[in-house]
């Protein structure tokens, strides 16, 4: 069984083989998951014979109230609750829509969070929640951190349910009477969920042609 | 270009090819310029006078004694926040007029680079990119977390952290959509518009390696989730590398503490990478195994590529330059020397070279790079030019110290499906002047 202080030197050595291992934009590798990083640097060497400790010590609990990304994969950290269709609607109507519009269709500050799904292949992607979000939870995590723009993070737990089934329901992505909970909500299947592709670049190869380039 | 050519016309091209009025113009003369050009009329009708008609009129009339030298001035005030001349009120942020937002919370102000005339950009014009606008933070009320996979969670009051070893680099940010409205055809009409969302910065801060080693992040721990203290509660996943490299906890930029649109009381900042992954108004970093795969790095700040496809978690700002003088919207002052000069930076190290072509592509000659030269910073260059008065297109291009070279729109254009609006467009930008003088600009026009 390695010390925890083993297993951080350890760490550490991996990463600086992970910097020094790998190739590319810049030379600064990937990270172990295959993340471009660019160069490395510039660092200053700061010998401290006593590093200094400033930190105080928190417990996971007492950060609880800060603690609300959801992991939207698997939805990781979606809070205990429900919300439906029907709910979301009513509360929409009374929160979203004069900023969004009716039906989440675009309104007076904000474009259209319904459709869209299919048009990536088009030359107008069109952008929204339903055609867009790989995993249904990134609509709690955003709703509740963000909306409405006028209180953000003052919307109960079943509220942000109710708005995230309402909008997946506009998009046609689960029936009128879908109940979203910390279960339901990671299961929908979203459409764009394989829609990603990791970092390549540099992708674009340019030369250095100085004189009769054209 | 030569160093002579640089070194026989250094005193008077400012006057001639930018707009900057004349008593800001005389704050930037030189000990040596000022000596130059009280030498007057004899000097002014050497070879590089043609470009000067009309610049100031020195030496074609007797000239007065100002009333500045005649008065007393303004004394000194007890206390003062120094504010620039009441004759620079052109040098501001602008929002940009071409992509108009209807509310201005989550909206950008852009860098007036136009009117930059160095690598640093004051702290008053420093782009913006708020989600959700700038709140107003009590530094003695704020905390930064630190938690999630690490040995110990650990919260640190603003005090704390300036206490820690400090470093202050000199680093460019850019917005990854900088540039978004110009692509394939002109829309904007300035390079406050075009490259705006562009700043160079001495930030100072504390490295973040320091405050993970002393929470002591789990091995199994890859990525790190950064979440601001605002209304957007703006959060992206970072790899741990990159916190662990040159990542910076900033509280400073430019020698005073961060203004209040850049992240008051403290903010991340990621070198090289895209503005929006150095959030601001910074609570909390939790270290986990993964990426959140948040909405702000999916379905926004995601690139389009072919087949329907998107390019995620693209952090890197490859090499990049623009022509800054003259630059669109500007009008020139008749046939004769201009310094051209203009930023080239790159996310991937240190600028190694800059070329300039005059003719739209064609033929490039190598400006001079000016230092320092720096990684991941705004690097100045400049290159004399003696305009004929026939219509020209300048444009400048890049060259890191990676061996990459900037790129065209057109060589973009064929590894990327970019339809709506571009991110990560760092291809050369084309100015043209016609015989009138005015400047104008030609993206995917040449």
């Amino acid at each position: 069984m390695l010390s925890v202080k083993s297993k951080l030197l350890l760490g550490a050595a991996a990463v600086a083989l992970a910097i020094a291992g790998c190739a590319s934009t810049g030379g600064g590798g990937t990270s172990a998951t295959g993340i471009p990083l660019g160069a490395t640097g510039p660092h200053e060497v700061q010998p401290l014979s006593d590093k200094p400790r400033f930190g105080q010590a928190v417990s996971e609990a007492d950060l609880a109230a800060w603690n609300i990304d959801i992991r939207t994969p698997d939805g990781k950290g979606l809070p205990a609750g429900r919300g439906t269709v029907a709910d979301g609607q009513k509360l929409y109507q009374s929160r979203c829509v004069a900023c969004h519009g009716e039906a989440a269709k675009g309104g007076s500050m904000y474009g259209s969070m319904v459709g869209g799904i299919g048009s990536f292949k088009t030359n107008a992607r069109v952008v929204t929640p339903g055609s867009m979000y790989p995993y249904a939870p990134i609509l709690f995590d955003y709703i509740r951190r963000t909306m409405p723009m006028d209180a953000p993070q003052t919307l109960s737990v079943n509220e942000v349910y109710a708005l995230s089934a309402y909008i997946l329901n506009l998009n046609g992505l689960i029936p009128a009477n879908a109940v979203m909970d910390q279960n339901t909500l990671a299961r929908v299947q979203m459409p764009n969920r394989d829609g990603f592709i990791t970092d390549t670049r540099p992708d674009v190869k340019a030369t250095r042609c100085m004189s009769n380039c054209k | 270009m030569s160093d002579k050519t640089q070194v026989s016309t250094a005193a008077a091209p400012r006057r001639k090819n930018t707009r900057l009025p004349a008593e800001i113009d005389a704050q930037l003369l030189s000990q040596e310029r000022r000596a130059f050009l009280r030498k007057g009329a004899a000097m002014a009708g050497s070879a590089f006078a043609a470009g000067t008609v009309g610049a100031s009129g020195a030496g074609a009339a007797p000239l007065a004694v100002p009333d500045s030298n005649k008065s007393m001035g303004k004394p000194i005030p007890a206390t003062e926040y120094g504010m620039p001349s009441k004759f620079e009120k052109h040098v501001v942020r602008r929002r940009t007029d071409v992509l108009v937002n209807r509310q201005n919370w989550s909206d950008w102000s852009m860098t007036p680079l136009q009117y930059q005339p160095g690598i640093i950009t004051p702290n008053g014009l420093i782009y913006e990119r708020h989600h959700a606008g700038t709140p107003d933070i009590d530094p003695d009320k704020h905390h930064l977390a630190i938690h999630g996979m690490v040995r110990q969670p650990l919260l640190f009051s603003m005090a704390d952290l300036v206490r820690y070893p400090s470093v202050s680099r000199f680093h460019f940010m850019e917005c990854s959509g900088n540039g978004l409205t110009d692509w394939l055809k002109p829309a904007s009409k300035t390079v406050q518009q075009t490259h705006g969302l562009l700043s160079g910065v001495l930030w100072t801060g504390v490295p973040l390696s320091t405050l993970l080693e002393e929470a002591g992040v789990d091995p199994a721990g890859k990525w790190a989730i950064f979440e601001g203290a605002d209304g957007s509660g703006h959060t992206r996943s970072i790899p741990i590398e990159k916190c662990l490299d040159d990542t910076l906890i900033v509280y400073a930029s430019n020698g005073e503490r961060l203004r209040p649109e850049n992240g008051y009381p403290v903010r991340a900042f990621m070198p090289g990478w895209e503005g929006n992954v150095c959030v601001k108004w910074l609570r909390r970093i939790k270290i986990t195994d993964q990426p959140a795969h948040f909405r702000s790095e999916t379905a926004r700040y995601t690139d389009p590529m072919p087949e329907g496809k998107w390019r995620q978690f693209s952090m890197v700002m490859e090499c990049k330059s623009v022509v800054t003088n003259p630059s669109g919207g500007m009008q020139m002052k008749g046939p004769g020397f201009y310094e051209v000069t203009g930023f080239a930076w790159s996310g991937a190290g240190k600028i190694r070279a800059v070329d300039v072509s005059f003719d739209g592509g064609a033929n490039w000659r190598e400006a001079t790079v000016e230092g320092p030269v720096m990684d991941k910073s705004l690097t100045r260059f400049k290159i004399g030019w003696n305009w004929n008065g026939q219509p020209a297109t300048l444009m400048s291009r890049a060259v890191d110290s990676s061996g990459y070279v900037q790129p065209s729109v057109a060589d973009i254009r064929k590894v990327r499906a970019i339809v709506g609006f571009v991110q990560h467009h760092n291809a050369m930008q084309p100015w043209s002047v016609n015989a009138k003088g005015e400047v104008t600009n030609v993206i995917g026009q040449v």
